[in-house]
C-alpha cells in the first residue's frame, strides 16, 4: 500500500552560511546583500541541474536559513537586498525537469516550503524592521518575480531585455506556485486585466511598461544600477531605527535518529521528541518544558539561541519539516505537552512583554512554527494526558490540533492555562487568533477563556466546560476512545482528510496568507494532477521535450 | 509624409501601394530608421556616392541593380521571395499542413522573439562597423564595407515589415526599440553580446564577415524553413544578400595570406610583421577568436527552446529537405557532455539537439574557408597551415563554457597549459596594436595597402581601379 515512509536520501534542513552552495550573504553597515547564485550542479539529487538560478528545495532551504539568520544574528542590518549574480538573470523560478520528476506529494511540500519561506520575508519586514528590495539585475521569471513579489519594493534593470515574468501558464501549463497570482492582485493591487495579460506573456514584461503597471517600482538603466540599488537601500535603511547593534547566534539544531528494536524511529532533541510508529502510520510529538528558565529579558538575551522556548521551538520546527518531508506516510500526530508550568508563564510573560528585541524576535519565531503547524497536512491530536501542561503557548500547540483529547480524571494530573499570548500575540495566516478562530460563533467562550489569564491552570473538568476539549472520556474509557480514535482516523483517505483539515482549520477572516495557501491547495495542486499538466502529453510533461502538449479540451 | 509614393521610396513586391496600415506604421518608423542611420550608420560618408547595388525587384537580376547612390539616399526594399503555390509545412508537428499566411496565435511571442533576435543582429553589426570607412585598405573594400552596411539595414526593413505587417502594436514597440538599442551601450545594448563589441580594423572586419555573418547564413537558412510563410520568404530573399557578406569575408581574408606569402617571399629572412604585413600565426589567433565566439551564437547543445521551435514548425534546419525524416521524432543525437572530467557523449532527442545540428553544418562550412586559404599556402609552398579551433574551445556558452579545452584537439586542459597556450593561440595585446598600427585609409583609386592584395575582379565586372566611392 504504501511506498515512501522513508525517501532514499532524507532532506536535512539545518545549514549555514559557511555551507552555502546558492547564495552569498554579505553586509556593508546597515545593509545586507543577498545575491542568488545557484550551483548547477548542486541539486538536491541527481537528474537535473539548477541552470540559469533556477532552485529546488536545496536553494530556498539556504533562503530560509538566510532569512532567519538575519532576524536573528544581525540585528544591525536595516535593508536586505535581494539580487542575482548572474549575468542578464535574476533567477528562472522552480527547476522544471526537478518538478516534473517529482512526486506530487513532493511538489505540494516543495511549494508550501518555499511559500512559507517568502511570507517569513514578509514578516520580518513587518516585524523585524528589516526593509526588503528586490534588485533584479536580469530576467526574473515564475517563482523568480514571485521571490520578488515578496520584497517591499522591486528594481528592475533597464537594458531593453530583461524582464518580470509568469511563463506558467502560457508555457507549463500549470500555475505560478508561491503566491504570485494572490500577490499581484492582492499585495501590489494590479488591475485584473491586466494581471490577466501579464500571467499570459511567457516572456514577460519589461522596462517602463512593468513600472507603468506596478509590476515594479523603479527601474534603471545598466550604468547607473549599482548607484540606484545602493540609493534605494539606502532610503529603505534611513527609514528604519535599528534594532540592536549586536545578535544571538544561531547553533545548528541537534537531533539523533534512533530506530528501536520495534522498527519506531525517533528523532531526539533537547525539548522535543519525535517517535514515529511506522505500521501504525501514527507518531508521537511531544516538547517539554525545563525546571528553570530565564528571568528577565535580558537574560534570555544573554541566553540567546539557548533559552529553552528560543530552542524548543527551532527543534519542533525542524520536527515538522522531518515529519513533512521524510515521513510522508505518516497519517496522524498525537501531539503532548509537558513540563514546568510556572517556566511557561514566566517565558510567555517576556515573549508578550518584548522588553528587548530579542524577546521579541523570539515570539514571531513562535509564531511562525505554530502556524507551520497550522499548515502540515497530518491529522493532529492534542492529547492531555496524565502530567500534560497545556498552558500559554503549550495550549496553542494543542489549539492549532483538529482535535483534542482530555483525560478527565481526578486521580490524574492535566493542567490547561491561558497566558497572555493566547489573547493575540501569536495570530494565525487569518490574521486572528486560535482562540478566536475556535469560537467564531461565540465570541463570549473566548472571553471566559481568556478571564483565567494570569490566573492558576484549570483541570481537565473546567477546560472541558470552557469548550476546550474534543474528547474528555475518564480513565475507563480513555484507552479505548483514543485507540479508536487513531484506528478510525488512519483508515481514511488521506487525500479527503487534508482537505477536510484544511478547510476546517482556517475559519473567520480571509488574509492574502490565507488566500495563498488555500488556492495552492484547491488550484495547483489540482492542476498539478491533471492529465493537461502532468498526463503524457501534458504541458508540463512536454515542456523542454521534443513533443508538445495536447490538451483534453473539456473546462472544469 | 503623405503623398509620398512608396513604391517608388521603398521598392518592394508586398503591396505596399494598397497597404494602408502597413504604410501608417513604416511611415512612422521611416524617418526614425533614417535618423538612426544618419546617427550611428557610416555617418562620414553620407554624403558621397558610393558604387552600390540595389534590389529593385525579385525578378531574375531584378536584385542586382547597380548604380552610384549616397546611402542615406539608399533605397531599401521590401522582398519576399515568391512562392510556389499553396506552400505546405516541411517539418514538426504540423508537417504537411498549409504554411501559415498569418502568424498562428498559439507561437506569436516565440516568432517575434526570433524575429526580433535575427533583427537585432542587423542594425547591430552597422554600428559595430561605423568608423571602419575611414581606415579601408582601398576605395573596393570600402565600397564593399558600404554595400555590407546598407545591406544589413535592408535586413533590419525586412524584419521590421514582419514585426509591422503581423504583429500589431506590439510589433510596432519590437520595431522602435531595434532603433533603441545601441551596440556596446552598456544602458540598451543589442541584445547577443558579440554584437556589443566594437569593430576596429579590417581584420576583425574579414574575420566579421567571414565568421559571423556565416552564423547569420544558418540562422536565416534554418529560418527559410519556417511554416510561417512571410518568414520563409523573406529570409530566402535575404540570404541572396548575405552570400556576398561571406564572399567579402572569406576573399578579404584569403587577399591578406596571399599578401603575406608575397612579403614572406620577397623577405624569407624577415618577420612580416616587419614588413608591413600580417603574420599568419597571427591571422590564425584571430580565426581562433572569431570562429570560436561565433560557436557560441547556435545556444547550447541541448535546448528547450530549440526543440519547441522545430516541434511547432517555427525553424528548420539548414537545407530541411536533405534529411530523409522531418518530424525529428523518436531519433536521437548523440551529443558531448563534460562529466567528471572527461567528455563523454550522450544520446539526446534530436529535437533537443537542433542547435548543434545547425553548428556541425556551419563548422563544416566554415572550413571551406580554411581550405581555400590553406591553397594559397600550398601555392606559396609554404608548409603554413590553417584550422579552425575545436568546438569546445573557448566557449562561453553551452556544456563547455568556462571549460578550458585544447584549441586543436579539444582534449581537456590545465589551468596553467590552458593559459599558456593561449599566449599562442589568441589574439594577444600586440597582435592588435600591430593590427592597428597597419590601419591606414588608402584613398587613390586602384591602389590598396601593403598588407593586403589586390582583388581578381572588380565589381559587377567592372575594373580593379574604378572610383568605386566617390570622396
Amino acid at each position: 500500500m504504501s511506498s515512501t515512509s522513508t525517501l532514499e536520501q532524507p532532506i536535512h534542513f539545518q545549514t549555514s552560511p559557511d555551507q552555502y552552495r546558492h547564495w552569498k550573504l554579505s553586509f556593508d553597515g546597515d545593509i545586507a546583500t543577498l545575491a542568488m547564485n545557484v550551483d548547477p550542479m548542486g541539486g538536491m539529487r541527481e537528474g537535473y541541474e539548477l541552470k540559469l538560478n533556477s532552485y529546488d528545495l536545496g536553494v530556498d532551504i539556504e533562503l530560509n536559513d538566510a532569512i532567519n539568520r538575519l532576524r536573528f544574528e544581525h540585528p544591525e542590518v536595516r535593508c536586505l537586498v535581494l539580487t542575482g549574480s548572474l549575468d542578464r538573470v535574476f533567477c528562472a523560478g522552480a527547476n522544471i525537469v526537478m518538478l516534473r520528476s517529482s512526486s506530487h506529494a513532493f511538489k505540494v511540500n516543495f511549494c508550501k516550503y518555499t511559500n512559507e519561506t517568502r511570507l517569513g520575508l514578509e514578516d520580518a519586514a513587518e516585524n523585524s524592521g528589516l526593509r526588503t528590495l528586490a534588485a533584479l539585475n536580469g530576467t526574473a521569471s515564475g517563482g523568480g518575480y514571485e521571490l520578488a513579489l515578496a520584497c517591499e519594493r522591486i528594481v528592475l534593470v533597464d537594458d531593453r531585455n530583461s524582464a518580470v515574468s509568469f511563463p506558467e501558464v502560457p508555457l507549463l501549463g500549470v500555475l505560478p506556485g508561491t503566491g504570485g497570482l494572490t500577490r499581484i492582485t492582492d499585495k501590489r493591487k494590479i488591475r485584473r486585466d491586466r494581471c490577466d495579460v501579464f500571467s499570459s506573456i511567457a516572456e514577460g514584461i519589461k522596462g517602463k511598461r512593468a513600472v507603468e503597471w506596478d509590476l515594479v517600482d523603479a527601474v534603471a538603466p545598466l550604468s547607473r544600477w549599482d548607484e540606484t540599488v545602493a540609493k534605494e537601500a539606502r532610503t529603505l535603511a534611513d527609514a528604519q531605527p535599528a534594532r540592536a547593534q549586536k545578535g544571538v547566534q544561531l547553533p545548528p539544531v541537534a537531533c539523533e535518529t534512533v530506530e528501536d528494536e520495534s522498527g519506531r524511529t525517533h528523532l531526539k532533541y533537547r525539548y522535543v521528541t519525535l517517535s514515529l510508529a511506522h505500521a501504525e502510520r501514527t507518531a508521537e510529538l511531544c516538547i517539554e518544558a525545563p525546571d528553570t528558565g530565564a528571568q528577565s529579558a535580558a537574560e534570555a538575551l544573554e541566553q540567546g539561541a539557548a533559552w529553552w522556548v528560543m530552542q524548543a521551538f527551532r527543534e519542533f520546527d525542524d520536527a515538522l519539516l522531518h515529519l513533512r518531508m521524510n515521513y510522508r506516510d505518516n497519517a496522524l500526530v498525537l501531539l503532548r505537552a509537558k513540563g514546568s508550568e510556572a517556566v511557561v508563564r514566566r517565558t510567555d510573560a517576556l515573549l508578550a512583554a518584548g522588553e528587548n528585541w530579542f524577546t521579541t524576535e523570539v515570539r514571531h519565531l513562535v509564531k511562525r512554527v505554530l502556524k507551520r503547524l497550522d499548515l502540515t497536512s497530518r491529522s493532529l491530536y492534542a492529547i492531555a494526558d496524565e502530567g500534560t501542561c497545556f498552558v500559554g503557548s503549550f495550549l496553542e500547540l494543542a489549539l492549532a490540533c483538529d482535535r483534542i483529547y482530555l483525560l478527565n480524571d481526578p486521580d490524574h494530573e492535566v493542567k490547561l492555562g491561558v497566558t497572555a499570548l493566547n489573547a493575540g500575540p501569536l495570530p494565525m495566516s487569518n490574521g486572528i487568533s486560535r482562540l478566536e478562530t475556535r469560537f467564531l460563533g461565540t465570541p463570549e467562550a473566548v472571553g471566559a477563556i481568556l478571564a483565567h489569564q494570569d490566573k492558576d491552570s484549570f483541570d481537565a473538568e473546567t477546560a472541558n466546560e470552557l469548550g476546550l476539549a474534543t474528547y474528555a472520556p475518564d480513565e475507563i474509557d480513555w484507552e479505548d476512545e483514543l485507540r479508536l480514535a487513531m484506528e478510525e482516523r488512519t483508515s481514511f483517505s488521506p487525500d479527503a482528510l487534508t482537505g477536510m483539515e484544511s478547510n476546517l482549520r482556517f475559519a473567520g477572516p480571509e488574509t492574502m496568507e490565507t488566500k495563498i495557501f488555500g488556492r495552492l491547495s484547491a488550484w495547483q495542486n489540482w492542476i498539478f494532477q491533471r492529465p493537461n499538466a502532468v498526463g503524457e502529453r501534458g504541458a508540463l510533461q512536454c515542456y523542454g521535450t521534443p513533443n508538445r502538449p495536447e490538451f483534453l479540451i473539456e473546462r472544469t | 509624409m503623405a503623398g509620398i509614393d512608396y513604391s517608388q521610396k521603398i521598392p518592394n513586391n508586398v503591396d505596399l501601394k494598397s497597404d494602408k496600415r502597413l504604410q501608417r506604421a513604416l511611415e512612422r518608423w521611416q524617418p526614425d530608421y533614417i535618423e538612426w542611420w544618419k546617427e550611428m550608420g557610416p555617418t562620414d560618408f553620407n554624403e558621397k556616392d558610393v558604387y552600390l547595388r540595389t534590389a529593385v525587384s525579385v525578378e531574375k537580376d531584378g536584385w542586382a541593380n547597380f548604380s552610384y547612390v549616397s546611402m542615406p539616399e539608399y533605397r531599401w526594399g521590401i522582398f519576399l521571395t515568391p512562392h510556389e503555390k499553396d506552400p505546405l509545412i516541411q517539418f514538426g508537428d504540423h508537417m504537411g499542413q498549409e504554411a501559415w499566411q498569418q502568424v498562428p496565435g498559439e507561437y506569436r511571442n516565440w516568432l517575434r522573439r526570433l524575429i526580433v533576435t535575427q533583427g537585432d543582429t542587423e542594425p547591430a553589426s552597422v554600428e559595430q562597423q561605423r568608423l571602419l570607412g575611414h581606415t579601408a585598405p582601398s576605395l573596393y573594400d570600402m565600397r564593399n564595407l558600404f554595400q555590407v552596411n546598407v545591406e544589413e539595414g535592408r535586413h533590419l526593413w525586412a524584419m521590421v515589415y514582419l514585426l509591422h505587417r503581423h504583429f500589431g502594436a506590439d510589433g510596432r514597440e519590437e520595431a522602435d526599440q531595434m532603433l533603441q538599442r545601441r551596440s556596446g551601450n552598456p544602458d540598451h545594448p543589442r541584445i547577443l553580446s558579440t554584437f556589443n563589441e566594437p569593430i576596429e580594423e579590417w581584420l576583425s572586419f574579414f574575420c566579421f564577415t567571414m565568421f559571423t555573418d556565416r552564423d547569420g547564413k544558418f540562422q536565416l537558412l534554418s529560418l527559410a524553413e519556417s511554416g510561417f510563410d512571410p518568414l520563409a520568404r523573406t529570409t530566402r530573399f535575404m540570404l541572396t544578400e548575405e552570400a556576398h557578406h561571406m564572399f567579402v569575408g572569406q576573399t578579404g581574408l584569403q587577399r591578406i595570406v596571399r599578401r603575406t606569402l608575397e612579403v614572406m617571399k620577397e623577405f624569407p629572412d624577415a618577420d612580416p610583421a616587419e614588413k608591413g604585413a600580417f603574420p599568419l600565426e597571427l591571422i590564425q589567433r584571430y580565426i581562433n577568436f572569431w570562429a570560436s565566439s561565433c560557436y557560441d551564437l547556435f545556444g547550447a547543445e541541448v535546448s528547450s527552446n530549440s526543440a519547441n521551435f522545430f516541434a511547432s514548425g517555427l525553424k528548420g534546419r539548414a537545407y530541411e529537405d536533405k534529411f530523409e525524416d522531418h518530424t525529428a521524432l523518436n531519433q536521437f543525437k548523440a551529443v558531448e557532455r563534460f562529466v567528471d572530467g572527461k567528455v563523454v557523449t550522450e544520446d539526446v532527442p534530436l529535437r533537443n539537439a537542433m542547435n548543434e545540428v545547425l553548428r556541425e553544418a556551419y563548422i563544416a562550412d566554415n572550413q571551406k574557408g580554411v581550405d581555400s586559404w590553406n591553397k594559397e599556402c600550398e601555392k606559396a609552398g609554404v608548409p603554413f597551415r590553417f584550422y579552425l579551433p575545436h568546438h569546445r574551445f573557448n566557449r562561453q556558452v553551452g556544456e563547455f563554457a568556462g571549460l578550458r579545452f585544447h584549441v586543436k584537439t579539444g582534449e581537456p586542459m590545465g589551468e596553467a597549459a590552458y593559459q599558456a597556450m593561449l599566449e599562442e593561440t589568441m589574439p594577444t595585446a600586440k597582435d592588435r596594436s600591430h593590427v592597428k598600427s597597419l590601419m591606414v585609409g588608402v584613398r587613390e583609386p586602384g591602389k590598396f595597402a601593403g598588407w593586403i592584395a589586390p582583388p581578381l575582379r572588380g565589381i559587377n565586372g567592372q575594373p580593379v581601379e574604378m572610383e568605386y566611392v566617390k570622396l
